[in-house]
């Protein structure tokens, strides 16, 4: 599914990844963590393909295609989706009516019809329930006015609606308090399946309660330092990164 | 020696007077004669004129108009592309400045309702007590010189307790197809107690080589307890000029919106004072200008908050192609009696080209010390992290370019309670933003 | 009378607390303007030709200038004639040490509560102290001389580097540039001179203290700040006046030009005699400031604490010519009584990746009238430019004004230029939560205007944070509507 080889990249003048290697089979959920500044979220932004981080050496392969010539739309025709960690707000567009543009744009790079108008309400109602979303939200602006909460539930939506290969997931969790936490990880669970990948970023090993991850990786100074299963996430939570640090200090 | 003002072009119009002021059936003969006087010891501003910084009327000086009198050649299948408020509204339409009675439709008017053009109604006392009473007559030239040459416009008046929901709809045509054509549109609108209204004022031309004029007075008075909207719509080609001066008056508990789209024309300025006179008295101001080519568009604002508990409300947006320029110049003025004012303002812009300008100056002028002032501006590219949020979601770029411009431009569009004019406006402003984009 | 009113009254009503005159004997050119006294001037200063040259050709362009009526402010015209152009201590004392300083100027200092000795002593701040125009003292000359660093007064510098004063001066603010900066160059009568070679950061806070003492005469400072390639600099720049009923005017040039990848802060506080209660007296400060960022990646940033005078004319600017260059903005101008300030800055941006902040706070109290003017021009070639404005207003009672006039032209689609301006008074649920914390009235708007000018203190030296942070009590001790 995704294949990631001695990745390294840097914003401004500061680089950032330092040589990431990683592989997601198909059907897998890896989580990613790591202290503050370690490049985790840079990684989510290079796979979606921000334009201001600047890959300087390495390949990504999505699908066994080069990931990192495809333009962003490109990449999210092809199944990459990117739930950011600070949705921005597009006053005047409502979130049907993007929803609706982004989902045909997608079915027809992969050969399938537009859905018309009936159609795609019926999805979009099938698919509220999973986030417990309310009706009213999709008339309204995307993300202008909602709380963080609401912000992080229209991603998973989104996700939803969607239905990507691979699911990046930057810092899903953070503001979120336990409630919404868990609507969100239920989503998020859902869309669990043989074929589907999740990568998920995360500060804090609670989100790792709801969604548990078959493969744990920790990042930091932009590497993959230790890769474990499960525990190591509970490790981390017991130990904080300082021993990593240290690890990492004395072999460095 | 005051450089402000200069009398370029100032002989072109009494020369034309000398002939206008034969003419018989003149709604206001005596004061047509102070105006022209008034002028002439005025003449017109230049760029030295802080008002008029950025805006150079000298184009428009040295242009010989013609000014034909009501002549009328308009058919209804002409003017179809232009009812933007719907086949139902009411509708006046002015040709050349003077009402085409073939082309109006007054149907279903309550009674009571005056709804007519001010040439037929200039002894109606409601007229003659409110008519260029309000305009300001010292220092802005083009009101002056509006009222000089004022020849015919919609009257539209509503007693108390009068709501009408139907739109009325008044559609100006500058026909400049063999001349350049001057006309003088002049608008009297007046609400009286409890009453409510909702009148959309459209300006359009033929002809696309010669360079009309169109300089317009609107005057709005909303009484106690009044809700008027207005929307003013310029869509004239893209070698007009034009010039309009809106004035509002609101007395206590009133509320007035309006919105002033700007699509066409090569020099326009709109002029917009509202009065807050009364307490709790509300005004909306939007403006939404698209422009490509070598247009200059430029809007001034004056809010003037004179008693306590009002509230003014202003969002102003632009769009900028091409080699066009826009102006913002938004005044917000708070009297010492005027505490517990809240007055909002925003002017956000993008421009889209290399050799686009933008200048803009937001004004707060504040006497009191109780009240909420803000404002704020913007002038930029596009969005770039909802650009990336939208590509990031699959839909490619040109497409998400066009999709935020849009929903940039909707976010005026939006508060006008007026559906018909609504469907009709977002195709033009599409096609516009196209224009834009490419030029 | 409310409580809150009488607090306002009393903050209205104190009186300027640094009023008082120095009695010292002046060395003085005849009242009036003309060619004769430019050339008096330039022959009291021993001044090579080419700077009399410059000086009349000012003076001749000024004569055809006319006065500027744009600003936001009232006052009866000046009679530029009735004014004494020159006026220096009249033995200018040459001083091994402090000791041997005219014990009435010592004392003056001591009023002001700056004495040279405890700067000396304790700050280790070199001070360059101008009253009445001409320079009594300068120290630590020395250890910046080791540095090759040139801190000296304008005079001085006249004599003893005049190919560095020859090159630079007029080159940021030209003589003809405006009515009173063409005045200023006709009949400066001494200043600041500041020169930071390559790669040089200097290792304190220079700082002048201005002050104008003898009645009816007009100042006329001119600074002149060079920083060469890498070079640093903060500069404090503190003025005091003494209460006189008569206006007295005063048109300062501050020129600053920085080369690449140097440096400059210039801090301000003013508080020149603002007038009496009825609006009587106070000075009129007309200055031009303006600083060129001529090299890549150089920066200029102005603070200015504004609490003083009866007329505020100022706009501390910045050419951003310089690829990646810098301007910065931070303002906190206070207005009482009868006091009027029209006052803000220019940013204009002229190189590419260039960026400016304008942060103006604005207080107005009594019958008093605050403008913020400013401008920022992002020219044709500017890609990249970035601005960001905020410009807040705090109103302090019922009879003050408060106004903004800010520009913004913009030529070039890839700028993104952001302004945002508020005008509000002091809470009454933000007093209300102090006092039910146990804080006084007048304590917590002190706090609350405090902190709303933090921003700006923030960006002060620390002594001179201080200073404003008292000023601003003084002027407006917890008076709020």
């Amino acid at each position: 599914m995704l294949e990631i080889k001695n990745l390294q990249a840097r914003v401004e003048e500061k680089q950032i990844l330092n040589g990431i290697n990683l592989i997601v089979k198909p059907g897998e959920v890896h989580a990613i963590m790591g202290p503050n500044g370690s490049g985790k979220s840079t990684l989510a932004s290079v796979l979606a393909g921000r334009e201001e981080y600047e890959v300087t050496g390495g390949e990504v392969l999505f699908k066994g295609q080069d990931l990192l010539e495809m333009s962003p739309e490109d990449r999210a025709r092809k199944g990459l989706f990117l739930a950011f960690q600070y949705p921005v707000e597009i006053p005047g567009v409502t979130n049907a009516n993007f929803l609706k543009t982004a989902l045909n744009e997608i079915r027809k790079a992969n050969g399938l019809p537009s859905l018309d108008s009936k159609e795609f309400l019926q999805l979009m109602k099938e698919k509220m329930k999973l986030v417990e979303m309310d009706k009213a939200m999709t008339q309204r602006s995307v993300n202008e006015g909602f709380s963080g909460g609401e912000k992080k539930r229209n991603e998973v939506f989104q996700m939803a609606m969607l239905e990507p290969a691979l699911a990046v997931l930057d810092e899903t969790d953070s503001g979120l308090d336990i409630d919404a936490l868990r609507i969100v990880a239920n989503g998020v669970n859902a869309l669990r399946n043989k074929e589907r990948s999740f990568v998920v970023i995360t500060h804090y090993q609670r989100l790792l309660d709801y969604i548990v991850p078959d493969y744990v990786h920790v990042l930091y100074k932009g590497r993959i330092v230790k890769s474990g299963t499960k525990e190591l996430a509970l490790e981390l939570e017991e130990k904080g990164y300082d021993w990593i640090k240290e690890e990492n200090g004395v072999h460095i | 020696m005051n450089t402000a003002y200069q009398h370029t072009g100032t002989e072109n119009f009494v020369r034309a007077f000398a002939e206008f002021s034969k003419e018989n059936g003149r709604i206001l003969p005596e004061l047509n004669t102070i105006a022209i006087g008034r002028l002439e010891d005025i003449g017109f501003p230049t760029t030295r004129h802080e008002e008029w910084k950025y805006t150079n009327v000298s184009p428009i000086l040295n242009t010989a108009f013609s000014h034909p009198g009501p002549q009328f050649r308009l058919k209804k299948e002409d003017i179809q592309s232009w009812m933007l408020a719907g086949k139902d509204a009411i509708l006046l339409v002015f040709e050349n400045g003077y009402l085409n009675t073939d082309l109006s439709s007054l149907d279903g008017l309550p009674e009571k309702v005056i709804i007519a053009s001010l040439s037929a109604q200039r002894s109606n006392a409601i007229v003659k007590q409110h008519l260029a009473k309000y305009a300001p007559m010292k220092q802005e030239s083009f009101v002056v010189l509006n009222t000089a040459f004022v020849s015919d416009g919609a009257f539209i008046y509503l007693p108390a307790n009068i709501q009408i929901e139907k739109p009325v709809h008044v559609l100006y045509v500058n026909d400049s197809e063999f001349h350049p054509t001057v006309i003088y549109p002049r608008n009297l609108i007046v609400a009286d107690k409890n009453a409510s209204v909702k009148v959309a004022v459209s300006y359009h031309s033929i002809g696309s080589t010669n360079a009309g004029f169109t300089n317009a007075v609107t005057e709005v008075v909303a009484g106690q307890n009044a809700q008027v909207e207005l929307i003013k719509i310029q869509n004239e080609n893209e070698s007009a000029f034009h010039i309009s001066h809106t004035e509002a008056i609101l007395s206590k508990d009133s509320v007035f919106n309006i919105s002033t789209i700007t699509l066409g024309g090569k020099i326009v300025r709109n002029n917009l004072h509202i009065v807050l006179s009364e307490t709790n008295s509300v005004a909306h101001l939007y403006g939404l200008y698209i422009t490509d080519g070598n247009q200059l568009v430029d809007n001034h604002t004056l809010v003037d908050h004179m008693s306590p508990n009002c509230e003014s409300n202003e969002l102003y947006k632009g769009v900028l192609g091409g080699k066009s320029s826009g102006v913002f110049n938004g005044k917000v003025f708070v009297r010492q009696d005027a505490q517990k004012t809240n007055a909002y303002q925003s002017n956000k812009n993008i421009l889209l080209s290399d050799e686009a300008t933008m200048n803009t100056k937001p004004q707060l002028e504040i006497f009191a010390d109780d009240v909420k002032c803000s404002h704020g501006a913007t002038t930029g590219q596009m969005d770039a992290e909802a650009l990336f949020y939208l590509r990031s979601r699959g839909i490619g770029e040109q497409e998400a370019k066009a999709f935020l411009n849009i929903a940039f431009a909707a976010d005026v569009i939006k508060n006008i309670s007026i559906e018909a004019l609504r469907d009709r406006l977002m195709p033009l402003i599409e096609n516009k933003l196209k224009q834009s984009i490419q030029s | 009378m409310s409580e809150d009113q009488k607090i306002i009254t009393e903050v209205t009503e104190s009186d300027y607390k640094w009023g008082f005159i120095s009695d010292i004997e002046s060395d003085q050119a005849p009242k009036g303007l003309n060619e004769e006294v430019i050339r008096f001037i330039s022959l009291k200063k021993k001044e090579p030709s080419w700077l009399l040259e410059w000086r009349l050709k000012a003076y001749r362009h000024w004569l055809t200038m006319e006065e500027p009526t744009w600003p936001n402010v009232h006052y009866p015209k000046i009679d530029f004639n009735d004014i004494i152009y020159y006026s220096a201590p009249k033995a200018k004392p040459v001083l091994n040490s402090l000791d041997e300083l005219d014990p009435e100027i010592k004392a003056t200092f001591d009023k002001l509560g700056i004495s040279l000795e405890e700067q000396k002593r304790l700050s280790g701040v070199a001070v360059d102290a101008v009253i009445d125009s001409v320079s009594v003292k300068t120290t630590f000359r020395e250890a910046l001389g080791e540095l090759g660093i040139i801190f000296c007064s304008f005079s001085e510098a006249v004599q003893e580097h005049p190919e560095l004063v020859k090159q630079y001066i007029g080159s940021v603010v030209p003589s003809t540039d405006n009515y009173y900066a063409a005045l200023n160059s006709a009949v400066f009568s001494d200043g600041s001179f500041c020169y930071i070679p390559k790669g040089v950061r200097c290792p304190m806070e220079l700082s002048t203290y201005f002050r104008i003492n003898s009645a009816g005469t007009g100042q006329f400072e001119r600074t002149l700040i060079v920083a060469e390639e890498g070079a640093y600099v903060s500069y404090l720049e503190g003025c005091t006046a003494p209460m006189r009923d008569e206006n007295q005017l005063h048109a300062a040039v501050v020129e600053i030009y920085a080369h690449q990848d140097a440096q400059v802060k210039y801090s301000t506080v003013q508080n020149w005699y603002p007038g009496d209660k009825e609006g009587k007296g106070g000075i009129y400060n007309f200055v031009t400031k303006r600083g060129l960022c001529y090299g890549k990646h150089s920066k200029i940033s102005w603070t200015q604490v504004e609490t003083g005078s009866a007329i505020t004319w100022k706009y501390p600017s910045v050419i951003l010519k310089g690829d990646h260059s810098i301007g910065e903005f931070y303002s906190v101008a206070v207005t009482n009584n009868f006091q009027q300030a029209d006052t803000g800055t220019k940013m204009i941006h002229l190189g590419k990746n260039t960026r400016s902040t304008i942060i103006s706070k604005g207080i107005s109290g009594g019958k008093s009238q605050n403008s913020y003017r400013g401008l920022v021009r992002i020219s044709r070639k500017a890609d990249q430019a970035r601005n960001f404005s905020q410009c807040d207003s705090l109103l302090l009672g019922d009879k003050c004004g408060a106004h903004t006039f800010p520009y913004l032209e913009v030529n070039n689609k890839t700028a993104i230029v952001e302004h945002e301006a508020t005008t509000s008074k002091v809470g009454e649920d933000q007093i209300f939560y102090c006092n039910q914390r146990g804080i006084s009235t007048e304590d917590a708007v002190g706090l609350i205007v405090n902190g709303y000018c933090k921003e700006v203190f923030n960006q002060l030296p620390m002594e001179f944070a201080v200073e404003a942070q008292k000023l601003l009590a003084i002027s407006l001790e917890g008076s709020v509507g």
